[in-house]
């Protein structure tokens, strides 16, 4: 069985693992409380720019070291930005982790060199590019911004044209300095890891991360006004489609409430990719590419999404029975059979995703990094297993009742 | 393996086998796979229909004996082909809205040939005329055991599961028929207008299929084009001079023959200095590799190869990609001692030898590029 150990370093960082020696791989990863919500309109874009150029460099390896290093240890590495969060990770033989942690950790301490900002600033603008030809083309960003207004949770991750355009290095060193300090860190690993080991060299090459002054806030936001390239128009505009995209928000509970279990069962009872009554409704039949619903916890609050794709003619037609759908479930309910079936495939995903340490590593970085709490295996396997029917028409009662913020990707206003 | 006027019906086959077999109904199928915990997936490529999922070791047998109905006995029943044939339709406007496979199905039919190198997800026509006498036909003449893979990998007891798949499997008769004369690719250069936000470069050339003695000397190049953030496409295009978000090269085979295929996607003001470089990094290999790039591959294939035991699903793939291409299950152990085994002289030569050449290239965008017509 797995092992769970954890502390807290002088400086402030904490460390966090959950130890298997039997598994083939050892996964390590800083998680760093700071995203796109912690940002500022200059700052639009800033958290997921400085993960980019986080791997550029540090006091003692250039930019080309850096990603030489990560392919000589032979490992998985990469690195996200979420709303809240910005990940650095890797996987590798327990027989790199040293190398591995000396690496990972210099790199939190980067150069931020001038002229490397100036090309990773053209990936960025390339990555925003990218998102723009890819279907829901910037739909969920749109929703999200819908939402929970242009700044907060609903603040663009990539940023947008213009933020990035105008980011200066100083904005992101400043940034840096006041997100990056220990206290806003944890260590997470999972695996075949060295706890004793990771710790001592953790120590020591962190010592001196508390000493680094912080920059002071940036101006706070004019609220009246809107962050330059954001609209909240319901509608954007894809002439060239050929399907047509609708996201839908409504609410959900928070990252550390109790009845986040019923709200997963119940999406996976209506929306599943696969079973679910969507699933029967929408795309068994061929009336949709794709009708989903998932909900996504943040700290204080949640969202839930409803994702339908379609012929952009049975758009209107496909809503509606969504609609009927979510109006059945609010009304009567699921069926124990459903429910047992949802708990069936959920607790089977749950067991077959630990085998992997690099699957388990975000469960420990982020409910350590998040809730201040590790959950093993069965323990969240038995949340899923204690909940009931009514459980799951409370959840639909308290998530699926409210008007959703809609959000459409269409070529023309064709619901009007 | 589609007649040439029905493109789409391998996957509409794919469809269609999953609605209903022996004694279950569609909607019991998938309820059976939830039960059971199954993560199921289902596809169509070149050569290939495969059916397969991960799941908690004790669903093995029920999920084994789910599958042979559903192989050898499928309802295809005819009140459910215009689902599936709404099905097909849906997947073929995504692709119509995704840029990148656009050109990537252009460009495969550029490399093999329109028809070996017809896309899975088949054309308007071809689905909209297909029968339910052509999927039944299909499903005759090609789902038939000769020819036909089980892999399995993870925990379970060899001999039981024998003895299964014999009652399971053992009386399935049939060969399937000799695959038509395929049709070949030409060099040459293609142009998608389209008002997009960035310009997607597809490239490919020929290359020697997994099957080839001298295969992994093909792939080591590759590896050194593309595995990694150290891989001189990413280093060279992306971190020095931030021309795209995404660039990268892969091997790709059909039995007889294989393609080494790429892709970059940039703003249109840089796609051309993008293609320039990029074809420039890929001619470069036969100038010669440092020692440090072969190194770093080496330890990335035996570290792959190592976490593949934490993945059934990926152990599983491997086996079926060898036995398909090479007639049998090649070691990870025999891989490790053959990559292990590899020097840069060797590398370096057989691009030399084999200097790539014959490029097809597919782009989409507002503008055309310039193209090398060699």
């Amino acid at each position: 069985m797995p092992t769970f150990r954890e502390t807290t370093l002088a400086c402030g960082l904490r460390i966090a693992a959950e130890v298997d020696p039997r598994g083939y791989s050892a996964s390590l990863g800083y998680f760093v409380r700071t995203g796109a919500r912690d940002e500022t309109d200059v700052e639009a874009g800033v958290s997921h720019f400085l993960e980019h150029m986080m791997f550029k460099g540090t006091a003692r390896r250039s930019a080309a070291d850096v990603n030489r290093e990560l392919d000589e240890l032979g490992g998985q590495s990469n690195a996200y930005t979420s709303e809240e969060q910005t990940v650095y990770y890797a996987t590798v033989l327990p027989k790199y982790q040293d190398r591995i942690v000396d690496l990972l950790t210099d790199m939190m301490r980067p150069s931020l060199a001038d002229a490397d900002f100036q090309t990773e600033r053209q990936v960025i603008l390339e990555e925003i590019a990218k998102y723009e030809d890819s279907p829901p083309f910037g739909a969920f960003e749109r929703a999200m911004e819908r939402y929970f207004g242009p700044r907060g949770l609903g603040r663009r991750i990539l940023g947008t044209n213009e933020s990035i355009t105008a980011m200066t290095p100083k904005v992101m060193s400043d940034y840096f300095s006041r997100c990056y300090s220990p206290e806003n860190i944890v260590l997470a690993a999972a695996g075949n890891v060295d706890f004793d080991s990771l710790v001592d060299q953790a120590t020591q090459m962190t010592e001196r991360w508390a000493a680094m002054e912080k920059a002071a806030a940036p101006k706070a936001d004019d609220p009246s006004i809107f962050p330059e390239g954001i609209t909240d128009e319901e509608t954007i505009e894809t002439p060239d489609a050929a399907q047509a995209y609708l996201v839908r928000v409504s609410p959900a509970p928070k990252i550390n409430d109790p009845r986040r279990y019923a709200t997963r069962l119940l999406s996976t009872v209506l929306g599943d990719e696969s079973g679910s009554r969507f699933f029967w409704e929408m795309i068994d039949t061929g009336r949709a590419e794709a009708c989903a619903m998932w909900p996504q916890e943040f700290g204080d609050c949640g969202a839930m999404f409803t994702y339908l794709v379609s012929h952009p003619d049975e758009l209107t037609a496909n809503r509606k029975s969504v609609d009927f759908l979510i109006d059945q479930v609010v009304r009567d309910g699921v069926s124990e059979d459903e429910l047992q079936r949802a708990k069936n495939k959920t607790l089977a995903a749950c067991i077959m995703q630990s085998d992997r340490p690099s699957n388990r590593l975000f469960g420990v970085g982020n409910g350590w990094q998040m809730r201040g709490e590790y959950l093993e295996l069965d323990a969240m396997l038995e949340r899923y297993r204690q909940v009931t029917v009514d459980d799951i028409a409370q959840a639909a009662k308290e998530c699926l009742t409210s008007a959703p913020t809609e959000t459409f990707a269409l070529a023309g206003a064709l619901l009007e | 393996m589609e007649p040439v006027d029905r493109g789409g019906l391998a996957g509409l086959m794919c469809e269609m086998i999953q609605r209903g077999a022996g004694p279950y109904s569609s909607r019991d199928i998938v309820e059976r796979q939830d039960t059971l915990g199954l993560d199921h997936s289902a596809g169509v490529s070149s050569s290939l229909a495969s059916y397969g999922a991960t799941m908690p070791a004790d669903a093995l047998s029920e999920a084994l004996s789910l599958y042979a109905e559903i192989i050898r006995r499928p309802h295809m029943p005819i009140d459910q082909l215009e689902d599936a044939l709404q099905v097909s339709m849906q997947e073929l406007r995504a692709v119509e809205d995704e840029p990148t496979q656009q050109v990537m199905i252009r460009l495969k039919q550029l490399q093999y040939g329109d028809l070996t190198g017809r896309p899975a997800c088949g054309t308007q026509a071809g689905i909209e005329s297909t029968e339910i006498d052509d999927v039944r036909n299909f499903f005759h003449d090609r789902y038939r055991p000769r020819g036909a893979i089980l892999a399995i990998a993870g925990r379970f007891d060899w001999d039981a599961v024998q003895e299964q798949c014999i009652s399971l499997f053992g009386d399935w008769e049939g060969d399937t028929a000799t695959p038509p004369l395929l049709d070949l690719g030409k060099p040459g250069y293609e142009h998608i207008s389209q008002d997009s936000s960035q310009t997607h470069i597809g490239f490919s050339f020929d290359a020697a299929p997994f099957r080839d003695k001298d295969f992994y000397l093909l792939r080591a190049g590759v590896g050194v084009l593309s595995d990694g953030m150290s891989s001189r496409l990413f280093d060279r295009v992306r971190e020095q001079r931030g021309l795209c978000y995404t660039v990268s090269a892969s091997t790709h085979s059909l039995l007889d023959r294989g393609a080494i295929f790429g892709y970059a996607g940039t703003t249109p003001e840089r796609a051309q200095e993008t293609l320039d470089v990029t074809l420039r990094e890929i001619q470069s290999l036969a100038g010669g590799i440092e020692i440090a790039e072969l190194e770093r591959l080496k330890v990335r294939v035996q570290s792959s190869l190592i976490m593949e035991q934490e993945s059934c699903a990926s152990a599983v793939a491997s086996m079926l990609s060898d036995w398909y291409h090479r007639g049998r299950v090649v070691t990870a152990r025999e891989i490790e001692a053959i990559i292990e085994s590899l020097t840069v002289e060797q590398v370096v030569e057989y691009w030399r030898n084999h200097p790539p050449k014959n490029f097809r290239v597919v782009t989409l965008g507002p503008q055309p590029l310039q193209v090398p017509s060699s």
